[in-house]
């Protein structure tokens, strides 16, 4: 569980791959150009492929993003669940974890 | 010195002088016999008859498969085409089974997109610069 959360938070300390989860936030389904080309033409991040490809890699060992293949294509997929962890973990005395709103 | 041409290699040549030419809209400039099956093939844009040629090059060397096949796994286009407007396009070629593994994206003053040009190749589409 320990080696999950590290993954996770290993995952979240670093302002580029945060900005990677922004934009597939936005558009989920994205090719390993579609990313590069949102980072250097969006946030001015000058990263060569390989460096994405490692940054990627290390959201993928976080479970927060997810790789799709589909004919010749590779697609990365956006998964916030991991994140759940964190807003259950820490939870005040008594406090439930949130739950679905009701009408 | 002129870029006066440059080639994308293709699976099949009439499929893909269909596809640049009806689909994409491009004319057909030269078509030479070279012995065997294949052809001395470009396209130009109507915009620029005498403009820069598009090799429709036979992808029948071994090397091209996994150079190609490398490229299009990680959606990295062999070629950039321009348009005045890349979501009006979009929804053209979208509209004709074009299939595009990125859809517009608006980054600033440019807007891309790339789709397959379903003989091997992915093709960037750009903004023109206004």
């Amino acid at each position: 569980m320990e080696c999950v959360a590290d993954d996770l938070f290993k995952a979240l300390a670093d302002p580029t791959r945060r900005t990677i989860l922004d934009e597939l936030t936005e558009s989920s389904g994205q090719t390993l150009f579609e990313i590069c080309s949102r980072l250097s033409m969006r946030h001015g991040l000058g990263l060569s492929r390989q460096a994405v490809s490692q940054h990627l890699a290390v959201l993928e060992a976080a479970g927060l993003v997810e790789t799709r293949r589909e004919g010749r294509y590779k697609f990365h997929d956006l998964n916030t669940a991991p994140l759940r962890e964190i807003t259950e973990r820490w939870l005040a005395p008594g406090e439930s974890a949130p739950e679905e709103s009701t009408p | 010195m002129k870029i006066h041409l440059t080639s994308v290699f293709v699976d099949d040549q009439a499929a893909a002088l269909r596809f640049y030419t009806e689909v994409l809209g491009f004319v057909k400039k030269h078509d030479v016999p070279l012995g065997g099956e294949d052809r001395w093939l470009t396209v130009v844009s109507p915009e620029e008859p005498a403009g820069t040629e598009l090799l429709l090059e036979p992808a029948a060397h071994p090397a091209v498969k996994p150079y190609r096949d490398a490229l299009v796994q990680d959606g990295i286009p062999l070629a950039q085409f321009a348009v005045a407007d890349v979501q009006a396009e979009y929804e053209r070629l979208r509209g004709l089974g074009v299939r595009f593994t990125q859809e517009p994206l608006a980054a600033g003053p440019v807007t891309t997109a790339v789709f397959d040009d379903g003989c091997g190749n992915l093709i960037q589409l750009a903004s023109e610069p206004q």
